[in-house]
């Protein structure tokens, strides 16, 4: 048998005409297609359609096609279902993936349409007015109590929680160094530092060079407690337990010795080379009592600074994110089933865990019902593409959201989907040096800052055609929404009447 | 140098203080040892305590902190420097997380001991509950190091990554030392038993080996030691009797994806 069984799914075409030899492509491909012998030739089989050598070809020489190669239709046996089985008769294992879920699963985003003020209400025009989009996350008091001083002021009797300001309702999701280039993470950092936000450490640790914008910083800590220690959790502004990731919902990550190298190793604290290995759950964590446990353990080590709770969007997240939120938890980060991932194994992936709408709805709606929604921010992430989905998830009932994957396409990812490779062309997900110097995280931070401002601007000139003027006026406000071509129970679920109604 | 004996080794002059924890919310007993140590006492002796959870949570400070009564769960969670002496019973989650410096108990401890540890030493008199030493790490010089009287529950040095653990044994039962799903999921690091156990109590991940006369040199340094802190008397145990469990592979889970 050929050691090719699988047809390649790309074709690599270099057009000799145009080609003037520079071998810029040999150089840029992570996935090492191009060689030289005489002229430039490609080895189409390893191509992932990252697009990097078109981009930087100067004569615009290389396309890269979709191997039209005719399978037999088969209407249940889906071409891709049939490689995955050629895959794994040839070498057993699970089949391991990267970025969220690639299935045509129903996206309950793009069935849902935003109101708009005609005629009887007048809209509000965001040139004109002020729009705020400031929000504040943290644990809001049950109620205000306030006194007149002896000079006759108002005052406050009961003490606030920390809460973080944020300019922007939008932060960036937590993606570890060792999952990302530190270069990469340099520049959400420094993009978060310029927009007012947060980024968030992802479970890997936080790097001697990130320190200086711990202003903006979530720390995570996560089951394998990589890189935790009293410094690092003092640093940020917040800590973030990590239960569970929406592109692996209930099990452990493991990121292989090959991406551990010296600079990794110092920030996780492990040895160099070794596999940095999750555990599945937090071993300390077996019930919402030793959740609560973490949380206070947490504050008392950092002096009450607020902690968030990521789950992965499961079938009973509701209830869970009533426990999270009874444990003293001051943010529920809710990652759905769309969201990204360095690696997971796609079965994982693709069939586990509810999309982040749903579970927006069914949480704050639960936590308004047992009077507890003032307890907690909730933040949603996992398939968060555009301003239009900013809008929706805050309406549905997020105080935020988090953009990971949408970060990373601003700066240069083309879902190829390979990051557990290490290959990364675009030098983000990848430690290889050669790569990550090839991303310049003043470039990277500018397109970041480029990409939210334009999606705040946006956000900004759909609250004015609501005829709304703060972006806390739309929270949970689900009667600004209707669906088109969701069934009643859905409808039920998300609480949004259909259009016409 | 190992920076966890550094409270022991001062000779005397040490600045003492006493607080009589009883009236305490753990809240306030923890910002109370703060204050102490901000005001430069390198002592703390607390007595009454009672529950109090989160004892030298984060502490990053060269303090002694001596406990007369059972201490509350997570007993230095997120702990790097200080030395405390507990004498009494602890509960679980003692050292959890912790970086560097040293926990004594005299008496037993419950579950979850020396969670995710990376440096610093935990002795424990009796016994510890499940889940001892779960994905202890070392990293550089820090070389986390549990050393348990007694016997262990199940799951001792689950998903272990580094470090040493030793379990003594001492008037327990044969064959009986550890629980079951000892070192599952192990990769790195030592478990180091004073009786042997059956295979049906080890993980697929982990062998049994002899040990050799590095082990025992370690082992002798670190039995002494434990004697020394915890006050049992190890007379009966010979070091050159142990088993040491070791990850057959570094690598576990290497091989469980194709692309
Ligand atoms: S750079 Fe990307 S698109 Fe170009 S050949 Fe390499 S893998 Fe294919
Ligand atoms: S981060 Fe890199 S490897 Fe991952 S999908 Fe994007 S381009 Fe591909």
């Amino acid at each position: 048998m050929p050691d090719r069984f699988l047809p390649s799914e790309f074709i690599v075409n270099v057009d000799h005409q145009r080609c003037r030899r520079c071998k810029r492509c040999i150089l840029n491909c992570g996935f090492g297609v191009f060689d030289f012998q005489n002229m430039t030739t490609a080895d189409s089989s390893k191509c992932v359609a990252c697009h990097r050598c078109v981009v930087f070809c100067p004569e615009e020489a290389i396309t890269i096609t979709r191997n039209p190669l005719a399978y037999r239709e088969h209407a249940s046996w889906d071409v891709e279902l049939r490689k995955a089985i050629w895959k794994q008769a040839q070498n057993s294992g699970m089949i391991l993936t990267g970025m969220g879920n690639d299935k045509p699963w129903l996206n309950i985003f793009d069935h849902l349409l935003i109101d708009a003020c005609q005629v009887t209400n007048p809209s509000i025009d965001p040139l004109r007015e002020p729009m705020e989009l400031r929000t504040y996350l943290g644990r809001k008091p049950d109620r205000l109590e306030v006194k007149l001083d002896s000079e006759g002021k108002i005052v406050l009797e009961n003490p606030l929680e920390n809460n973080i300001m944020i300019n922007v309702p939008i932060i960036f999701s937590g993606m570890s160094y060792g999952s990302i280039s530190l270069n990469a993470q340099r520049a959400i950092a420094i993009a978060a530092e310029r927009l007012g936000t947060l980024m968030n450490t992802g479970e890997g640790g936080l790097h001697e060079e990130l320190y200086p914008y711990a202003d903006h910083i979530i720390v995570q800590c996560a089951s394998g407690r990589f890189g935790v220690h009293s410094k690092y959790l003092n640093a940020g502004v917040a800590v973030e337990i990590k239960i569970g990731q929406g592109a692996k919902p209930g099990i452990g990550g493991h990121l292989p010795g090959e991406k551990i190298g010296r600079e990794v190793s110092g920030t996780r604290m492990i040895p160099q080379g070794t596999d940095a290995l999750s555990p599945a759950p937090h071993h300390d964590i077996y019930s919402i009592e030793d959740l609560r446990q973490l949380i206070y353990a947490l504050k008392e080590a950092t002096g009450y600074k607020p902690v968030s709770v990521k789950i992965a969007t499961v079938h009973n997240v509701a209830a869970i994110a009533s426990g999270i939120a009874r444990a003293g938890a001051d943010m529920i980060y809710l990652d759905g089933f769309r969201g990204g991932t360095g690696a997971s194994p796609a079965v994982v992936r693709d069939h586990v865990g509810i999309p982040i709408e749903i579970a927006i709805a069914v949480v704050d709606e639960q936590l308004r019902n047992e009077g507890i929604r003032n307890m907690v921010s909730i933040i949603a992430a996992g398939g968060i593409r555009s301003s239009a989905d900013v809008v929706k998830a805050i309406a549905l009932g997020a105080d935020a959201v988090a953009i990971g994957t949408a970060a990373l396409i601003a700066m240069g990812c083309r879902l190829c989907q390979k990051c557990y490779t290490g290959n990364c062309s675009w030098g983000i997900a990848t430690q290889r040096p050669e790569l990550t110097s090839r991303l310049d995280p003043d470039w990277g931070a500018e397109r970041l800052v480029n990409l939210v401002n334009s999606w705040s601007l946006e956000v900004k000139e759909v609250l004015g055609a609501l005829g709304i003027n703060a972006i806390e006026s739309l929270r949970g406000n689900r009667d600004r929404l209707r669906s088109l071509g969701l069934d009643p129970a859905t409808n039920e679920v998300l609480g949004v009447k259909p259009v016409g109604k | 140098m190992d920076k966890s004996s550094h409270a022991l080794q001062r000779e005397e002059e040490v600045k003492t203080v006493e607080l009589d924890a009883r009236r305490f919310h753990y809240r306030e007993l923890n910002e109370r040892i703060k204050s102490l140590i901000n005001s430069g006492y390198e002592e703390i002796i607390l007595n009454g305590v009672n529950g109090q959870r989160y004892i030298g949570d984060g502490l990053v400070h060269k303090v002694r902190i001596v406990i007369n009564g059972v201490p509350g769960n997570d007993l230095g969670v997120f702990m790097d420097g200080p030395f405390i002496m507990v004498n009494d019973n602890a509960q679980d989650g003692v050292g959890n997380t912790m970086n560097s410096g040293m926990i004594v108990v005299r008496g037993h401890a419950g579950d979850v001991i020396g969670y995710g540890m990376r440096g610093g030493k935990i002795f424990i008199r009796d016994d510890v509950g499940y889940r001892t030493g779960i994905h202890m790490k070392s990293y550089r010089d820090q070389v986390p190091v549990i050393v348990v009287g007694g016997s262990a529950g199940d799951f001792l040095g689950e998903y272990m990554a580094g470090g040493i653990i030793v379990v003594l044994g001492v008037g327990v039962n044969s064959g009986k030392i550890v629980g079951h799903y000892t070192g599952t999921g192990m990769h790195g690091g030592v478990i180091y038993l004073a009786d042997s156990i059956d295979q049906s109590r080890l993980g697929n991940e982990v062998r049994i080996f002899l040990v050799n006369d590095d082990d025992v040199r370690r082992l002798e340094a670190l039995i002494s030691e434990f004697s020394r802190l915890t006050g049992l008397d190890v007379s009966g145990i010979d070091p050159e009797s142990f088993i040491k469990l070791l990850p057959a592979s570094h690598r576990p889970y290497g091989n469980m994806y194709v692309y």
